[in-house]
């Protein structure tokens, strides 16, 4: 005690004063010693108290200030503006910046590319485009944006494949910058692809560039529709790359309609090409020779309204749609019952008042940006159906914009050729009531679903974080561990509150504590190691059990009551049934046990999993049933020990009373006793409940931890707590999976809180009724 | 029987078999940790056998240990492709340990009982616990000294046992000099690379006295890469001493195995032991498992650091919760106002006990590690970032976070401790003139003593037992180095360690070879719950003394 109460201690050694009384200066130098000393104990004491409760208030405030960011609107602020570096003159058809946000190259009609300075707009470099002085540029396209490359088709039929490097470097200085531009790939000695073929103009053109080549999608002017993939092979030997050029025509839209607008997804096997009645047309090149049009459809809902602008997102796999009536939706290429991909509208986004003009995507997110002729722009986010922000950033119409590579600031260019450079506050759009909550159409996926799986090896991967499977999972484990443990621990209870002989209820008590002290791991490794195997192979045992226990308990009594003889009966005292049935359960079990293959020849056809599959019911190992047996085991001690105190603490002249009356001892127990002792009986289950809510090592060992959304008993499931221990490590710091698991333990929390303290208030009600009565 | 049940007599059977349940499954649990985690260090008989397959003429020869026996319906195995004899419903299959994981690839095999012919127990089998590659099982040809056959026979065996004692000897100098000299020059060594990168941060130093510095720091370090080239040199003369002695080995299925005896921790024949060798035996591998350091991704050797991890974080947090806990309890029920501001805080107290655990773990990382441990590594190691020092889970992160963690447990114990003590104790040292402080001091606070042992101990063995806060504050699969050793500041707050709950989930769940380490699993579990019984146990004996005493002092 020494060390903990340092301010105590100096009273102790206090020096004693043996025969007379100190002389009166002393006593009073003596008093006001011991009363600062009394101050300064009440002063200490009162600092640490508070400044523990304090601490565990902490949790909470601590938590919840994680959690909070993920509450924050978005927001942009506009940073500086300037002229178009390069030059006004020249319209802009692509801008962008680095990952710092440091240095951005414009892409003009002039066949230049400008790299300036984004804070004041200086111009770092200029660079001509090796395009003939002569030849104009009639269409742009971009791959995805985070590869940085660009490609400008040309009146020629021929088109120009364009990437900028920003090529960063470090010095003591800081960042440096000896940005250029690299032209990916060549026919031979020429940089210029000819994609037409017979010299027409490309009126629309898409590009996009994997491992294995590169491919270009081109509507010309007289509206055919050409693919060219280029394929690189590179020499093992020599190192040298060779590419092979293959030109294919595209089956042409039909009657009447004139393409507007081509893109060619990352896999380079779907085409998609808009035309001008506002209809989308899908083509399957995966094999370019028999590409044919497999669906088309009008999107835009609106019947005099244009699609006026159509852009992939990340990973090229949803198409956004803007209209001229200031629409926006989101479009996907769904599989229908015969495996046929269809063009399906997924989900419809907070209309702009006029025409759309643009739409930018994220490089990294499944956000963007769309933009109208009125100057306003909107942020939004597809998959937690959220438009984040809607501002308007200048007052003359808004030609292009384009997003920064962490989505943290954006270009606006407008018909003025001003650049307007934004900072754009925008963490956490992923998160929405209905994303975490309700169904979400995934891409790739042929309906809404509640999905959880966070993160994935590719970049362009949409993180599902819906809590539902969790919460699901959470409840599922602890209505199964309560479908075990509560019949158990509180016949249990009854029983050695009311009816068990004190000796025994010491012996007895004792265990069950230890019981609740055993280490959650050690219940989960067995449970995972030996009970899910185990339960496995000898299924009939465990059902068997189940059914036949409570039988032979019963019948075990009877047989003890009516057929032993007489003289043993009157040795052994009340009280002592359960030890009595600790036998009998042992000899059940191990029965059950021997006779499981027995049971399984005769009645499943010597193998239940194998029946159970055939039935339709999937089984995992490691199952709810485990987990319901394992961590029902955990929350027994805690069900058992309070409703114990709840019966043992009914007052005794109530139960004597009933007895006098003529009431059987279970007569009593289930009219009085229970009665008077059910606010206890509920708390103590509020509690067990709690605490199977939160436990996490049981679930974590003795399941799949896949996260599914259903309540079979043969399989497993993943909980919020089992997902915070799985994840919490690999979530980087600050980002929007860190928050929603937070989340989750602030939801824990809240909830066992909340639990908790409604058992508390019943149990305190209770225990002053007792005293009452 | 119908007035019986007209009674109710059935239910109260019923319900008392509801405890015995409960009762049979805790001492079951209890039991079989206890036997599977105890005879996993007694020497086990190994077997000969031929498994032959219907039909077939030639049979193969297997020696193995019998590590579980199953019973299983001829359908179910039908099922999964093994030949059963017609007209037979029920197999019997044993899991044989075969060991030799290097020569086989699977060591652990299924072999049904129907086709195992000839079985016996030859004495001369020789089992090999490796360094690598796990256990090896054979017959014992002959010894080498620098690959010249040296011995043979039972020769080989007398000449082999000799060489052992002293081959363990000299390994165990290699792994002193490996794991604590070598160990020590590189921690001196990254202490240097350290302080030459402060040097350089430190902008207040002038250039001559950042030359000076470097000057005394190249001095420094030649001096331990003289250090290290002497221990260097001393453990490659030993290697080389140990590696020149080998024996060959002829396997199960005839081959001939070479195996140098630096790479044999322990060598015995099972099938010829006396009872006081196993004994000895069995002691040996005990002691062995206590205090040995984990081999094969913790599935062999020894579980030393987790013990050592354990102890040394619950020691920490108990310092840290004590205090506390006992002043914020003896605020709530000395000091404070009683009202209902008290009764909130003492309910939200109570329920922070049923807050789960895992929510303390992610408390605890995001606030006490990256948020204080990333601001104390700006602060005052500067040098070591980007790589983090207390930047990252860490003993004392998982200290602390355990203290509030059971913080509830000690303060609620304690104010139980201060309600049972008899107000006129307190009214009588009042009466007789001790201020507040003194009537604490000198009266409540060593009643009460025992109850904040008691909440002391239970804080202990629930923090002892708590894994899941660990996995995201502290605890790593393997820790290169303890928390506490001999060099300067010899605590090292800022180390991971390894936990003895932890290291039970990490092998049993996240290892290659599940069933080699299901055993270690199992002797682990044993070490724990012994560990938490006994701790429970003393909380709960002190805790009934304290309950007689005031009974009598309150009369």
């Amino acid at each position: 005690m020494n060390q903990s109460a340092p301010s105590l201690s100096s009273a102790g050694r206090e020096p004693g004063q043996p025969g007379a009384l100190p002389d009166g200066e002393r006593r009073k130098r003596l008093r006001r010693w011991r009363t600062i000393k009394d101050y300064f104990a009440k002063y200490s004491v009162g600092t640490f108290g508070v400044g523990v409760i304090i601490a565990l208030a902490l949790i909470f405030v601590y938590l919840f200030s994680e959690v909070a960011p993920m509450l924050r609107p978005a927001s942009l602020t506009v940073e500086a503006q300037y002229p178009a570096p390069g030059g006004t003159q020249a319209e802009t058809l692509h801008i962008a910046m680095d990952r710092h946000k440091a240095v951005a190259v414009r892409y003009t009609s002039e066949r230049e590319a400008v790299f300036f300075n984004t804070v004041d707009g200086s111009v770092i470099r200029r660079e001509a485009l090796p395009i003939p002085e002569d030849v104009r540029v009639t269409a742009f396209g971009l791959a995805e944006p985070r590869n940085r490359l660009s490609i400008f088709g040309l009146e020629n039929g021929e088109a120009l494949l364009v990437r900028h490097e920003f090529n960063e470097s470090f010095s003591r200085d800081g960042r440096l910058y000896n940005p250029s531009l690299v032209y990916p790939v060549r026919d031979g000695e020429r940089v210029l692809l000819d994609v037409a073929g017979d010299g027409s103009g490309i009126a629309s053109i898409a590009i996009q560039r994997g491992s294995t080549g590169t491919s270009v999608a081109a509507a010309l002017d007289d509206g055919r529709l050409r693919l060219v993939r280029f394929e690189e092979t590179t020499s093992f030997l020599t190192g040298e790359v060779t590419v092979r050029r293959n030109a294919y025509d595209i089956p042409r839209l039909p009657e009447g309609a004139e393409p507007t607008r081509v893109l060619l997804d990352i896999t380079m096997r779907h085409l998609l090409v808009g035309d001008n009645q506002g209809h989308l047309h899908y083509y399957d090149v995966s094999r370019p020779a028999q590409a044919e049009r497999v669906d088309s459809k009008r999107i835009i809902r609106a019947d005099s309204a244009e699609v006026s602008a159509l852009e992939y997102l990340l990973g090229t796999v949803s198409v956004i749609v803007g209209g001229s009536e200031g629409s926006v939706s989101q479009i996907m290429l769904v599989r229908d019952e015969d495996n046929i991909n269809r063009i399906t509208r997924v989900r419809d986004f907070e209309s702009h008042a006029s025409a759309v003009t643009g739409i930018s995507p994220e490089y990294i997110r499944k956000g963007f940006v769309t933009y109208d002729a009125g100057g306003n722009l909107k942020l939004h986010y597809s998959t937690s159906y959220r438009t984040l922000l809607s501002r308007t950033v200048t007052d003359a119409p808004l030609a292009l914009v384009h997003m920064a590579p962490r989505a943290n600031g954006l270009f606006a260019v407008d018909n003025q050729e001003r650049v307007h450079k934004v900072d754009v506050f925008n963490p956490h759009p992923e998160v929405s009531v209905r994303a975490l909550w309700g169904k979400v159409w995934y891409e790739g996926r042929s309906q809404p679903e509640y999905v959880w799986q966070s993160s994935s090896a590719t970049d362009e991967f949409e993180p599902k974080f819906s809590l539902m499977p969790l919460t699901l999972g959470t409840v599922k484990a602890a209505f199964y561990a309560m479908l075990f443990a509560m019949p158990l621990a509180i016949l249990g209870a009854v029983y050695s509150a009311y009816f068990m002989s004190p000796k025994l209820r010491q012996l007895v008590k004792p265990s069950i504590e230890i019981m609740e002290a055993l280490p959650t791991v050690i219940l989960g490794f067995l449970a995972g190691l030996w009970l899910a195997p185990f339960a496995e192979r000898n299924l009939p045992a465990v059902f068997s059990i189940l059914l036949l226990m409570p039988v032979f308990l019963i019948f075990a009594g009877y047989v003890w009551m009516k057929w032993m003889p007489r003289a043993l009966l009157q040795r052994v005292p009340d009280g002592w049934e359960a030890a009595i049935l600790v036998p009998v359960v042992i000899f059940v079990g191990w029965a059950c046990v021997v006779l499981s293959p027995w049971v399984e020849i005769a009645l499943f056809s010597g193998d239940m999993r194998q029946w159970l599959t055939d039935v339709g019911i999937t089984y995992d190992q490691r199952n709810a049933m485990v987990v319901g047996i394992a961590m029902g085991f955990a929350v027994i001690p805690t069900i058992y020990s309070i409703s114990e105190d709840a019966v043992f603490n009914v007052p005794k002249h109530l139960t004597q009373g009933a007895l006098a009356l003529g009431a059987t001892p279970w007569q009593t127990v289930t009219r009085v006793v229970l009665l008077t002792a059910s606010p206890g009986i509920f708390s103590a289950v509020m509690i067990g409940f709690g605490r199977a809510v939160g436990e996490t090592m049981i679930v974590l060992m003795a399941t799949g931890n896949s996260p599914v959304m259903n309540f079979n008993i043969f399989e497993g499931m993943r909980t919020l707590s089992a997902n915070i221990a799985v994840e919490m490590p690999e979530a980087a710091v600050g980002g929007t999976h860190y928050r929603i698991l937070f989340l989750a333990a602030l939801v824990l929390f809240v909830l066992t809180f909340f639990l908790n303290t409604i058992a508390e208030i019943v149990r305190h009600r209770l225990r002053k009724r007792y005293s009452s009565l | 029987m119908k007035d019986w049940f007209s009674k109710g007599s059935p239910w109260i059977w019923l319900s008392g078999g509801a405890v015995s349940i409960c009762m049979v499954a805790v001492t079951g649990l209890v039991l079989m940790i206890a036997i599977n985690g105890l005879s996993h260090f007694w020497p086990k008989p190994v077997v000969e056998f031929e498994y032959r397959l219907p039909g077939q003429s030639e049979g193969q020869r297997v020696i193995g240990e019998v590590n579980r026996t199953e019973t299983m319906t001829a359908i179910a195995m039908r099922e999964a492709g093994l030949t059963v004899p017609e007209g037979q419903e029920l197999v019997t299959r044993h899991m044989i340990k075969r060991g030799n994981r290097d020569v086989t690839g699977q060591d652990f095999v299924w072999y049904l009982d129907d086709h195992m012919y000839d079985r016996r127990f030859p004495r001369d089998i020789l089992v090999l616990e490796r360094l690598t590659w796990g256990d090896f099982y054979g017959y014992l040809v002959d010894y080498r000294i620098d690959g010249e056959v040296v011995a043979e026979g039972a020769e080989a065996r007398a000449a082999f046992r000799q060489r052992m004692a002293e081959t363990a000897d000299l390994v165990r100098e290699i792994n002193v000099i490996e794991r604590v000299d070598i160990g020590d020059v590189n921690f001196r060594m990254e202490q240097l690379r350290l302080r030459d990168r402060g040097l350089n941060l430190n902008e207040r130093l002038s250039e001559a006295q950042r030359e000076q510095a470097r000057a005394e720091m190249a001095e420094r370090q030649a001096a331990l890469d003289e250090d290290y080239a002497v221990l260097e040199q001393r453990r490659n003369e030993l290697r080389h001493e140990v590696g020149r002695y080998a024996i060959t080995m002829e396997t199960m299925e005839g081959q001939m195995r070479t195996i140098r005896l630096d790479a044999v921790v322990h060598a015995w024949w099972p099938n010829d032991m006396s009872m006081f060798q196993k004994m000895g035996h069995y002691g040996r591998n005990f002691w062995d498992f206590v205090s040995g350091y984990p081999r094969e991704a913790n599935t062999e050797g020894g579980i030393l650091p987790a013990i050592y991890g354990t102890v040394l974080m619950v020691i920490l947090m108990s310092i840290v919760v004590t205090p506390f806990g006992v002043l914020a309890a003896i605020y709530l029920r000395e000091y404070a106002k009683q009202g209902w501001l008290t009764r909130v805080i003492r309910i939200s107290v109570n329920n922070l006990a049923g807050v789960p655990s895992i929510v303390f773990g992610v408390f605890g990382l995001g606030f006490f590690v990256y948020f204080l441990g990333g601001n104390i590594d700006r602060l005052f190691y500067q040098e070591a970032l980007p790589s983090p020092t207390f930047g990252s889970p860490a003993l004392i992160w998982a200290s602390l976070t355990l203290a509030l963690l059971t913080l509830p447990v000690v303060i609620v114990a304690t104010e139980e401790g201060l309600s049972r003590i008899p107000r006129s104790i307190r009214d009588g040292s009042l009466a007789l003139g001790a201020t507040k402080a003194e009537t604490l001091w000198r009266t409540v606070i060593p009643l009460a003593a025992p109850a904040m042992m008691t909440g002391v101990i239970l804080s202990v063995a629930r923090a002892a037992g708590e894994v899941a806060p660990l996995m995201l504050v502290g605890v790593v699969k393997l820790a290169p180095s303890l928390p506490l050793d001999g060099n300067a500041p010899f605590l090292h707050l800022d180390r991971a360690f390894m936990h003895l709950g932890f290291h039970i989930f990490d092998v049993g769940f996240q290892s290659p070879n599940v069933e080699a380490g299901r055993p270690l699993v199992y002797a682990t579990a044993l070490i724990l719950v012994a560990l938490i019984i006994v701790l429970n146990l003393t909380a709960m004996i002190i805790r009934n003394r304290l309950r007689e005493r005031y009974r009598s002092e309150s009369d």
